[in-house]
C-alpha cells in the first residue's frame, strides 16, 4: 500500500509548492539551495531524499543527496534550540510527525467491509482513500521541505555545522528518537519553562517595540490557534459532505440501473453529475485545507517560535538585571567584584546581542507573514472561484440535458 | 359500487385510447402500447413543466402553451380514433389543457367517457357531471395550500392548527376559494376514512404524515427553539404534500369525506386516530394479524405481471431507503459545515482584529464576512437538501408501503375467493351425502346453501378480478406520477445547487480584490 511512491520530480504538484511558498521571502540564491526531491513511505517510516545544490566552499561537492528520516529533522531542530548562540533568532518550527494512522485505519476498515458493498462502491472508496493517503503524504513532504528551506535562507543558521552534516553526511546520523527518560526530562523542562515564562513576562520591558510585540504575539498566537482549529473542522465537514455526494451518486446509479421506467436514464445522468460534483467538492475541501488551514497551522508554530524568542530575550534581560544587582551587592560587600563584573558584562552582551537580532527577526517575521497570507488568500479565492465556476458549469450542463430529455 | 368507480384514470393518457374503450379490461395494456408507439411520448414529464409555468393563468384551453408534442398527441389521436370527427371537435377544443394542472387524468377522461357512452352502456354519473362541466367551460383544477401553523390552547392539550386553503374551479365545490382550519388529527382521520373505503378495493391511498410524540410534546410544552419551529415547518410541508397527492387521485377527489374535509368549517374530531385509544389498539392488533396472515397465504399467481411488479416495488423500496439514508447524512453534514463555517468566520474576525498590519487586518475581516455569508448559503442549501430531496424520498418510501398494502389486499381477496370455493365444494359434498341418505328437507337446505355459496364464489371472483384491474390501473398511474414527481423535484433541487454556486462565485469575486490589495 503506497509503497515505493517515488514518482520522481513531478511528484510534488504545484499546489504543494504552495506550501513551500508560505515563506515567500526565501532567497533561493545559488549559494545554497535545498529541496526534497523524493520520498518513500515504508510501513511506519518515511524516508526523505534531501537534495542540495550549493556553491559554498564548505561542501565537498556542488550537488548531492542524502536520505533522512523525520527523527533526524527533529534532531536538527533541537540542536538549534539548544544552541545558545542562536538564542536571538526565531528558530524555524520543526515539521510535524508524519501521521498516516487515520488514513491507514480507514483503508483497513474498507478492506474488512469489502464484502458488504458493491464492486463499484468499493473501487470508488478505495480510490478516494488512496487519494487521501497521497494527499497527506505530499503534505508531510512539503512541511519538511519548508523547514529546510527556512534554515537555508537564514543568514546565520545556514552556516550551522549540524546543518551541513545533516545535508551532506550520507550515512545514518544514528539519531535515535528520545527514549522514555529523555521524554520525561523534556516534559519537566517544558513545565519549568512555561512557569518561568510566566514569571519573566511579568517584567515590563523598557523597550516599546518589544513590549508591543509581546502583547501582540500573545494575542495573535491564541487567535491563530483558534482559527486554525475552526478552519480544520470546517474543511473536515466539507469533506464529509463531499463523501456523501459519493454515496448518493452510487445509490442513484443503482436506482437507474434497476428502474424499469424511462426515469432510469434520468437517474443515471444525475448519478454521473453527483460523481463529478463530488470530485470538485473534494478538491474545494482539499484546497481550503492547503491554503487556509495549513497556513494558519504554520503560523501557529511560527508565532510560537517567535514567542520563544521573546521569552529567551526576557530571560536574558532578567539575568542581566540580576547580574547588575549581584554586582552592586558585590561592590557593596567588596567581595568577588571582578567575578560579578565579568558575569554582568557577559549578561549585558548576551542581552544586547539577542535584542538586536530579535528586532530584525520580528520585523522579518511580520513581512513574511503578511506576504504569506496575501499569497495564500489570493490563491484561496482564485481556487474557490475556479471550482465554483466548474461546479456551476457541470450543473448547468446536466440541467440542460435533463430538461431537454424530458 | 366498484363498477361505477371504474374511471380509467390513466395518467396523462392520450385520447388515443378511445377505440379501446369497449373492452374495459384491455384498457391498461392498450394504453401502454399506444404510449410506447407514439414518437412524442414524453408527455407526462413535459406537461408538468408547462404546468408549473402556466399554472397561474387560470387555465383556459386555448391559452395553454402547447408545444409540438401536444399537437402530435392530438394528431395521432385523430388518426387512431374511429369516432365521428364532429363529435370530437368540441371535445378537443374544450379539453382543458391537461397541461394545466397535475390533476390531468380526469380531464382526459371526459372526452373518453363521452365517446364511450356511445359505444358502451356503462355510464358513470360522476363523469357525466364532469362532461357537463367541460361543456360549461369549467376547468378541472384544484390547488391546495397548508399554511399558518398556529398554536391553540395550552399545555398538554395544546395543538397546532393549520390553515388549509383550496383554490378551485371545480363545480362540485360550493366556492372557488375557501379555507378552513384543521389540526393534525383531522388529517389522520381523513386518511383513515379514505383508507377504509378504498384500500381494500385496490386504490393506492397516499399515506398521511407521521405522528411524532417527541416533536409534538416539545411544541405543546411551548419550547420556542429552532428545533420545534423546524418540526412544525416539516409537518406543515408534509401535510401540504399529503393533500396535494390525495387530490391528484381522481377517484379520491370525488370522495365526499375529502370534500367535507376541505370545505366544512366544523369537522367532528377524529378520536380514533389517537395511538392509545381503543381504535388505535385495535389497529395494532389487526396489523399483527395481517402480518401473520401474509406469511400463511400461498397464492397461486396466475398473472406474472403482479409478481413482477411486486418484485420491482421491493427493489425500489430498498434502493430508495438506501438513497434516503445517504441524503439524510448529507443534510446533517451540511448543517455541520454551516455551523463550523460560522465559527470559523468569528475566529477569523478575531484574528483580523489582533493583526497589526492594517491591510492584512482588513483582508482578514473581509474573509470573515465572506465566510459568514457562505455559512448562510450552506444553511439554505441544507434546507433545500432536506425539503426537496430527502422528504421526497421519505414520501415515496411510505407510498410504496401503501402500494405493497394494496397488493396484500389483493391476496386477501383471492384468499376469500378460494375459501368460498372450498366451502362450496364442501356444501356440494354435503348435498350429495344428503341425496344418498335421502332426507328431503335437509336436501332443500343444502341446495339453498349451495346457491348461496355459488353466489359468493361468483362475487369473490368478481371482486378479485375487480381489484386486480384496479391495481393495474393504479400502479400505472402511480408509476407515471412517480416519474413526474422525481423528475420535477430533482430538477428543482439541482437548480437550488446552481443558485448556491452562483452566489459562491459572487462572494469570492468580491473578496479577491481585497486579498490582492494586501500590500
Amino acid at each position: 500500500m503506497m509503497e515505493g511512491l517515488d514518482d520522481g520530480p513531478d511528484f510534488l504538484s504545484e499546489e504543494d509548492r504552495g506550501l513551500k511558498a508560505i515563506n515567500v521571502n526565501l532567497q533561493s540564491d545559488a549559494a545554497l539551495q535545498v529541496d526534497i526531491s523524493d520520498a518513500l513511505s515504508e510501513r511506519d517510516k518515511v524516508k526523505f531524499t534531501v537534495h542540495t545544490k550549493s556553491s559554498l566552499p564548505n561542501f565537498k561537492q556542488n550537488e548531492f543527496s542524502v536520505v533522512r528520516q523525520h527523527e533526524e529533522f527533529i534532531w536538527l531542530h533541537d540542536s538549534f534550540v539548544e544552541n545558545e548562540d542562536y538564542a536571538g533568532y526565531i528558530i524555524p518550527p520543526a515539521p510535524p510527525r508524519p501521521d498516516f494512522d487515520a488514513s491507514r485505519e480507514k483503508l483497513q476498515k474498507l478492506g474488512e467491509g469489502e464484502g458488504s458493498m458493491t464492486k463499484e462502491e468499493f473501487t470508488k472508496m478505495k480510490q478516494e482513500l488512496e487519494a487521501e493517503y497521497l494527499a497527506i503524504f505530499k503534505k508531510t513532504v512539503a512541511m519538511h521541505e519548508v523547514f529546510l528551506c527556512r534554515v537555508a535562507a537564514h543568514p546565520i543558521l545556514r552556516r550551522d555545522l549540524n546543518f551541513h552534516v545533516f545535508l551532506e553526511y550520507n550515512q545514518d546520523l544514528s539519531v535515535r528518537g528520545k527514549n522514555k527518560k529523555e521524554k520525561l526530562e523534556d516534559f519537566f523542562k517544558n513545565m519549568v519553562k512555561s512557569a518561568d515564562g510566566v514569571i519573566v513576562s511579568g517584567v515590563k520591558d523598557v523597550d516599546d517595540f518589544f513590549e508591543h510585540e509581546r502583547t501582540f504575539l500573545l494575542e495573535y498566537h491564541n487567535r491563530v490557534k483558534d482559527a486554525s482549529a475552526k478552519s480544520d473542522r470546517m474543511t473536515r465537514s466539507h469533506k464529509s459532505a463531499a463523501d456523501d455526494y459519493n454515496r448518493i451518486g452510487s445509490s442513484l446509479y443503482a436506482l437507474g440501473t434497476q428502474d424499469s421506467t424511462d426515469i432510469c436514464k434520468f437517474f443515471l445522468k444525475v448519478s454521473e453529475l453527483f460523481d463529478k460534483t463530488r470530485k470538485i467538492e473534494a478538491r474545494v475541501s482539499a484546497d481550503e485545507d492547503l491554503k487556509l488551514s495549513d497556513l494558519l497551522k504554520y503560523y501557529l508554530r511560527e508565532s510560537q517560535a517567535a514567542k520563544d524568542l521573546l521569552y529567551r530575550r526576557s530571560r536574558s534581560l532578567v539575568d542581566y538585571e540580576n547580574a547588575n544587582k549581584a554586582l552592586d551587592k558585590a561592590r557593596a560587600k567588596n567581595k568577588d567584584v571582578l567575578q560579578a563584573e565579568t558575569s554582568q558584562q557577559l549578561c549585558c552582551q548576551k542581552f544586547e546581542k539577542i535584542s538586536e537580532s530579535a528586532k530584525q527577526e520580528l520585523i522579518d517575521f511580520k513581512t513574511r507573514r503578511v506576504a504569506a497570507f496575501r499569497k495564500n488568500l489570493v490563491e484561496l479565492a482564485e481556487l474557490e472561484l475556479k471550482h465554483a465556476k466548474g461546479n456551476l458549469q457541470l450543473l448547468q450542463n446536466c440541467l440542460a440535458v435533463l430538461n431537454g430529455d424530458t | 359500487m366498484a363498477a361505477e368507480r371504474e374511471p380509467p384514470p390513466l395518467g396523462d393518457g392520450k385520447p388515443t385510447d378511445f377505440e379501446d374503450l369497449e373492452d374495459g379490461e384491455d384498457l391498461f395494456t392498450s394504453t401502454v402500447s399506444t404510449l410506447e408507439s407514439s414518437p412524442s411520448s414524453p408527455e407526462p414529464a413535459s406537461l408538468p413543466a408547462e404546468d408549473i409555468s402556466a399554472n397561474s393563468n387560470g387555465p383556459k384551453p386555448t391559452e395553454v402553451v402547447l408545444d409540438d408534442d401536444r399537437e402530435d398527441l392530438f394528431a395521432e389521436a385523430t388518426e387512431e380514433v374511429s369516432l365521428d370527427s364532429p363529435e370530437r371537435e368540441p371535445i378537443l377544443s374544450s379539453e382543458p389543457s391537461p397541461a394545466v394542472t397535475p390533476v390531468t387524468p380526469t380531464t382526459l377522461i371526459a372526452p373518453r367517457i363521452e365517446s364511450k357512452s356511445m359505444s358502451a352502456p356503462v355510464i358513470f354519473d360522476r363523469s357525466r357531471e364532469e362532461i357537463e362541466e367541460e361543456a360549461n367551460g369549467d376547468i378541472f383544477d384544484i390547488e391546495i395550500g397548508v399554511s399558518d401553523p398556529e398554536k391553540v390552547g395550552d399545555g398538554m392539550n395544546a395543538y397546532m392548527a393549520y390553515r388549509v386553503t383550496t383554490k378551485t374551479s371545480l363545480s362540485m365545490f360550493s366556492k372557488s376559494e375557501f379555507s378552513v382550519k384543521r389540526r393534525f388529527s383531522d388529517f389522520l382521520g381523513l386518511h383513515s376514512k379514505l383508507a377504509s373505503k378504498y384500500l381494500h378495493v385496490g386504490y393506492i391511498v397516499p399515506p398521511a404524515a407521521e405522528k411524532s410524540i417527541v416533536g409534538m410534546t416539545k411544541v405543546k410544552v411551548g419550547k420556542e427553539d429552532s428545533s420545534s419551529t423546524e418540526f412544525v415547518e416539516k409537518r406543515r410541508a408534509a401535510l401540504e404534500r399529503y393533500l396535494q397527492r390525495t387530490v391528484k387521485h381522481p377517484t379520491l377527489l370525488q370522495d365526499p369525506d375529502l370534500r367535507q374535509f376541505l370545505e366544512s368549517s366544523e369537522l367532528p374530531r377524529a378520536v380514533n386516530t389517537q395511538a392509545l385509544s381503543g381504535a388505535g389498539i385495535l389497529r395494532m392488533v389487526n396489523k399483527a394479524a395481517d402480518a401473520v396472515n401474509k406469511m400463511t397465504i400461498k397464492m397461486n399467481e396466475s398473472d406474472a405481471w403482479f409478481e413482477e411488479k411486486q418484485q420491482q416495488f421491493e427493489n425500489l423500496d430498498q434502493q430508495l431507503r438506501k438513497l434516503h439514508v445517504s441524503v439524510e447524512a448529507l443534510v446533517c453534514h451540511r448543517k455541520e459545515l454551516s455551523a463550523n463555517t460560522a465559527a470559523f468566520a468569528k475566529s477569523a474576525a478575531m484574528l483580523g482584529n489582533s493583526e497589526d498590519h492594517t491591510a492584512l487586518s482588513r483582508a482578514l475581516s473581509q474573509l470573515a464576512e465572506v465566510e459568514e455569508k457562505i455559512d448562510q448559503l450552506h444553511q439554505e442549501q441544507a434546507f433545500a437538501d432536506f425539503y426537496m430531496f430527502s422528504e421526497l424520498l421519505s414520501d415515496y418510501i411510505r407510498l410504496i408501503a401503501a402500494v405493497k398494502g394494496v397488493f396484500d389486499h389483493r391476496m386477501k381477496c383471492w384468499q376469500k375467493w378460494e375459501d368460498a370455493q372450498i366451502t362450496l365444494l364442501k356444501k356440494r359434498e354435503a348435498e350429495a351425502k344428503m341425496m344418498v341418505a335421502n332426507k328431503p328437507d335437509k336436501i332443500q337446505q343444502a341446495k339453498n346453501e349451495i346457491r348461496e355459496w355459488e353466489a359468493k364464489v361468483q362475487q369473490g371472483e368478481r371482486d378479485f378480478e375487480q381489484i386486480s384491474k384496479t391495481i393495474r390501473k393504479e400502479v400505472g398511474r402511480f408509476e407515471k406520477e412517480r416519474v413526474k414527481d422525481f423528475k420535477t423535484v430533482i430538477i428543482k433541487y439541482l437548480e437550488s445547487l446552481v443558485q448556491t454556486q452562483q452566489q459562491l462565485i459572487k462572494y469570492w469575486e468580491a473578496f479577491l480584490p481585497e486579498a490582492k490589495a494586501i500590500a
